[in-house]
């Protein structure tokens, strides 16, 4: 088993290696940071330019091959380089990866715990009432795009806040941002400010995961339903209920492992829309704004950072396979 | 001495719901079990009888519609909460099921599952009720019972796995044991271990067991009572001996007499039962046997009969049918019921065997399959000894039996013969044309000759061609001119008892037995001299069984066939075939003429094999001694130096000296003639005929 993981992990780490070289080649010869500089008025003069680009290994006259050497040679230091701003993409990374796990923290638990829940409840009262609601919700919430569900909750938040007279500077819901600038974070009236900016953007990624989960516990349940072994268990005497959690719910779960171990390490990479929508600065909003701005080692270093969060969880998803299904443990 | 019932079952119905509409599985069953005895429901597949038994214990979906009254000691069980039912179910009442692969929870550990069933009902800590869970494995003959405990379900074997179903359904000294064909799926040898341990099981708890099988034959070793039921309805109900011996509901008769016996040989005629039964969708009304039954008059088809008591059997004999008094009164038989062909002992044109042309001969055939590890570096870790060594041959009008347990290699050897290519060792000789030095055109040419008829008929017809396209394709890939095609499809259909109207039909719009005469008939269609089938008639129910088993006979004399007949079931190869192989773990253990290795087998594994089998004949089955191996067959990548059977053989741990047991370990015994005729071979060091039937 351990020799089984450790050439996953291998494997894996091969993964991030050629998913990060293809990165930053696709992100230096397609962006253009050079264009940043064409546009002011007066014109800098081209050396200036150069130089500028050059300090920042952004200078497109360079071949691309010694500007990812340079890079490269970087990285294995743990330097990810500059944005086109000169501000370290490393501390950036730092900082956004945890507003990214603050929004998305409360919404993933919530949604993956009421997803399983839900879903296993509706397989247990297959087509009555309950698994007829979570079905038409799944299909409208996942056929919804996301960005256009966030708006949508958006303006019902603003609009709630209207009806119930919320009109001044303190409002019950808060559609933008994390907090109220100057506020002290850890006093009593700074975290109901933080909570009141949660509740919103939570909801549209609490509904989306329990569309999702809902959708394929149902089905991962509805499979154990059958079976024999739950048939023994309540023929020994459980009741069917206990039957239904300790051996259906146990068994039904197992193939939601690989979900699980994604979205949880997939946490710190943010949620693109509902970052922008609801205007937190995390990673996903991040990256959307390093391709629109030109910053090469920007995408190069999110992508590097998205790789191995990703092999984390795939690694974890082994882990955890093995840990609740015996018969894949060699 | 009539001591209360323990369970009465009143006049229970089960309606489920299909696609269909509402199919009335279970009409109006009543019987009642007293404590103690052993009560064998036996009928074919959707005849109700697995319905019934989870209706008793309120375990079937809830769309299911029970009506009736089940009362268990007094108490009704219909109707109650799940809670209540809870404290009953394997604590008075417990299940034993068929799959014990599906029917333990994979992800727990086998002790800890018996362990619950324990702690359900008792109060007591969980370090005792897994002591307790050990003990029972130990009882139900699991070796190194506390190692094993903590072993998850897909770590044992599938007679393991039983063991540890009757350990958990024992746990807590139930009233009854209700036990869903609980070796259906094991096989021979395991099962005669499997019904062993039920005794046991019976013994020590004192438990009344409700046995539901379609095996005649465990019914008659195994029960004190049996009921047999047909198209959702209980048809007959009475103790073994009346029921064997004096049926008197014609769908007995007909299932009694369609049963191959091991201990009758060629010279038994069996009687299939034609047509099938009735959907349950729409059930007509009068009797539902009335379409197959050769008894019938107008008024079975209006009034279906109620179940009478026979007036010359013991009491709680019940027949239902309304000329159940004549059948009693002429004490009509299976044969007397329904016409049976003549049988034939031998086919052979009396000329002696080493005349007859030889239509295949294998000499020392090997294959081996390696053991690979690794995804990207693959090495050998081992090697899977399938087939190792068998040499056989088959002249010319002959049918030579394969028989042996699952994994001991009879597939592969098959398989090996139909590829017609060099085998890993040894020589396939096929119509006098050795497959090792043969053209691509020839390999081709002797396709026609040698054809193949599969287990599954459902599994080898395509789903999406009609009858009669699947048997023309053959005719089309060897070139038969298409304007024939439809005459000689017309022929095949005539030749397997079928009708013109069936080629325009689709393999799904057939039944199983008709599915596998159109397997057979397409095997036909290019007029091949040898056939293989491949256990042809084990996926069928035992009526319609024996009319494929009629069928087959009748086209070896009409054609001219041999057939390389492959089977698990030893009653059926005893019947059809002329000689026997017997194989086990990649090699022949003993081959010889039918006769000759039933009636007299000389090799210990043939003696337990054939001891194994359950005869559907109660007064035998009390007075036989049992041959009851131990364990399971060893894995075939490591197989037992010397003799390969030696880790389970009762002669080897039984009967011989020490001094003995070493030639066994170290020499490998080669196939000879030892004990009698120069064509009854075994490979035995110690081989003794003995009569075990």
């Amino acid at each position: 088993m351990i020799s089984f993981l450790l050439r996953r992990l291998a494997y894996l780490a091969l993964l991030v290696l050629v998913a990060t070289s293809a990165a930053y080649f696709l992100a230096a010869t397609q962006l253009n940071p050079r264009s940043r500089y064409e546009g002011r008025n007066p014109p800098p003069p081209a050396a200036v330019v150069d130089a500028a680009l050059d300090a920042l290994n952004l200078n497109d006259r360079t071949p691309v091959l010694e500007r990812f050497a340079r890079w490269s040679t970087g990285v294995f230091h743990g330097d990810l380089g500059r944005t086109v701003d000169n501000t370290s993409v490393n501390e950036e990374i730092d900082r956004r990866m945890w507003v990214s796990l603050r929004l998305m923290l409360l919404g993933a638990i919530l949604g993956s715990a009421l997803g399983v829940a839900g879903g296993a409840y509706a397989a247990v009262k297959q087509y009555q009432k309950f698994d007829h609601v979570l079905t038409v919700f799944s299909f409208v919430i996942l056929s919804i795009p996301t960005v256009v569900l966030a708006v949508l909750y958006k303006n019902a938040g603003i609009g709630l806040n209207n009806l119930l007279g919320f009109t001044g500077e303190t409002k019950l819901l808060y559609t933008t941002g994390e907090m109220t600038p100057g506020l002290d974070p850890w006093t009593g009236a700074g975290i109901m400010d933080r909570m009141a900016h949660l509740i919103l953007p939570t909801l549209v990624l609490a509904s989306i995961s329990i569309a999702f989960y809902g959708r394929y516990q149902r089905n991962a349940m509805l499979d154990i339903l059958g079976s024999d072994f739950l048939r023994t268990a309540q023929a020994k005497g459980l009741p069917r209920s206990r039957a239904l959690i300790r051996h259906g719910l146990r068994t039904a779960l197992i193939p939601m492992v690989t979900f699980f171990a994604y979205q949880f390490a997939l946490l710190f990479v943010g949620a693109t829309f509902t970052e922008k929508i609801f205007g937190w600065h995390g990673m996903g909003e991040y990256f959307v704004n390093s391709v629109t701005g030109q910053d090469v080692n920007s995408v190069a270093g999110v992508t590097l950072f998205v790789a191995i969060l990703v092999l984390i969880a795939g690694f974890l998803a082994d882990v955890a396979y093995a840990a609740l299904d015996p018969r894949v443990r060699v | 001495m009539e001591a209360a019932p323990i369970l009465q079952v009143r006049d229970l119905s089960v309606t489920l719901d299909s696609e269909a509409g509402p199919v009335l599985a279970v009409r109006s069953v009543s019987y009642s079990v007293r404590p103690g005895e052993v009560f064998g429901i036996v009928g074919e597949s959707g005849s109700g009888k697995s319905v019934s038994s989870l209706a008793v214990m309120s375990l079937l979906p809830s769309h299911a519609r029970i009506r009736g009254s089940v009362l268990f000691r007094g108490q009704e069980l219909l109707g109650q909460s799940d809670r209540a039912l809870s404290r009953i179910r394997g604590r008075r009442i417990a299940m034993v099921f068929q799959d014990p692969l599906s029917a333990l929870t994979p992800v727990y550990s086998v002790g800890d599952q018996i362990a619950e069933a324990i702690l359900v009902h008792e109060s007591m800590s969980r370090e005792a009720a897994t002591e307790r869970a050990v003990e029972l494995l130990a009882l139900v003959g699991i070796p190194s019972p506390r190692h094993r405990a903590t072993a998850f379900p897909h770590e044992f074997s599938g007679g393991m796995r039983q063991r540890a179903m009757i350990a958990m359904a024992i746990a807590n000294r139930p009233d009854l044991i209700i036990a869903d064909e609980p070796t259906t799926a094991l096989d021979v040898t395991i099962q005669a271990q499997i019904l062993q341990v039920l005794r046991t099981a019976q013994e020590v708890t004192g438990a009344a067991i409700i046995l539901i099988t379609h095996d005649m034959g465990i019914i008659a070793g195994m029960a004190d009572r049996v009921g047999v039921m047909y198209a959702g309805k209980l048809v007959e109900t009475g103790s073994v001996d009346d029921v064997f011996y004096r049926a008197r509901m014609p769908y007995t008769l007909g299932l009694l007499g369609s049963i191959p016996r091991l201990d009758r040989g060629t010279h038994q005629a069996l009687t299939p039962i034609e047509g099938t039964p009735p959907s349950l969708v729409d059930l007509p009304p009068g009797c539902p046997f009335e379409s197959r039954c050769p008894l019938r008059i107008p008024s079975c088809r209006e009034v279906e009969p109620p179940l009478l008591e026979m007036a010359a059997s013991g009491p709680g004999h019940l027949a239902a049918c309304h000329r159940s008094a004549e059948v009693e009164r002429r004490d009509l038989k299976s044969a007397d019921v329904f016409p049976a062909p003549p049988p034939h002992a031998s086919d052979r044109d009396g000329a002696p065997r080493a005349e007859l042309d030889q239509v295949l001969e294998v000499q020392d055939l090997v294959k081996h399959f390696p053991l690979v590890k690794g995804a990207i570096l693959r090495r050998r870790v081992g090697t899977v000894h399938a087939v190792d060594g068998i040499s056989f041959d088959i002249r010319r009008g002959e049918t030579l039996g394969l028989v042996g347990e699952s994994g001991c290699g009879k597939t592969t050897a098959i398989m090996e013969i139909l590829n017609l290519l060099a085998p890993t060792s040894g020589r396939i000789v096929v119509f006098g044309r050795d497959t090792a030095n043969i053209t691509h055109r020839e390999r081709f040419e002797t396709r026609r000759d040698l054809q193949v008829v599969f287990q599954d008929p459902m599994a080898s017809l395509d789903p999406r061609l009609p009858v009669h396209d699947i048997l023309a394709e053959p005719l089309e890939a060897h070139g038969v001119p298409a304007v024939e095609h439809s005459a000689r499809v017309r022929e095949l259909l005539r030749l397997v008892g079928l009708e013109p109207q069936h080629a325009s039909r689709y393999p799904q719009a057939l039944s199983g037995g008709q599915r596998q005469r159109v397997g057979i008939a397409r095997a036909l269609a290019l007029e091949p001299r040898l056939l293989v089938l491949d256990e042809p008639v084990s996926s069928l129910d035992v009526s319609i069984r024996a009319g494929v088993i009629n069928l087959l006979e009748q086209l070896k004399k009409e054609l001219g066939l041999s057939y390389l007949f492959v089977a698990h079931d030893l009653s059926v190869v005893r019947h059809i075939a002329d000689r026997v192989a017997v194989m086990y773990l990649g090699r022949f253990v003993e081959i010889g003429a039918v006769d000759d290795v039933f009636d007299r087998p000389a090799h210990p594994y043939t003696q337990a094999l054939l001891s194994a089998i359950p005869l559907p004949d109660p007064v035998k089955e009390r007075t036989r001694t049992r041959i009851v191996l131990e364990g399971d067959l060893p894995d075939p990548s490591d197989p037992p130096t010397g003799c390969r059977f030696r880790t389970r053989c009762q002669k080897f741990s039984g009967e011989l000296a020490d001094a003995a047991r070493r030639r066994c370990i170290e020499e490998q015994p080669a196939l000879a003639a030892r004990t009698g005729g120069p064509d009854h071979l075994d490979a035995c060091h110690y081989a003794v005929t003995a009569s075990v039937l």
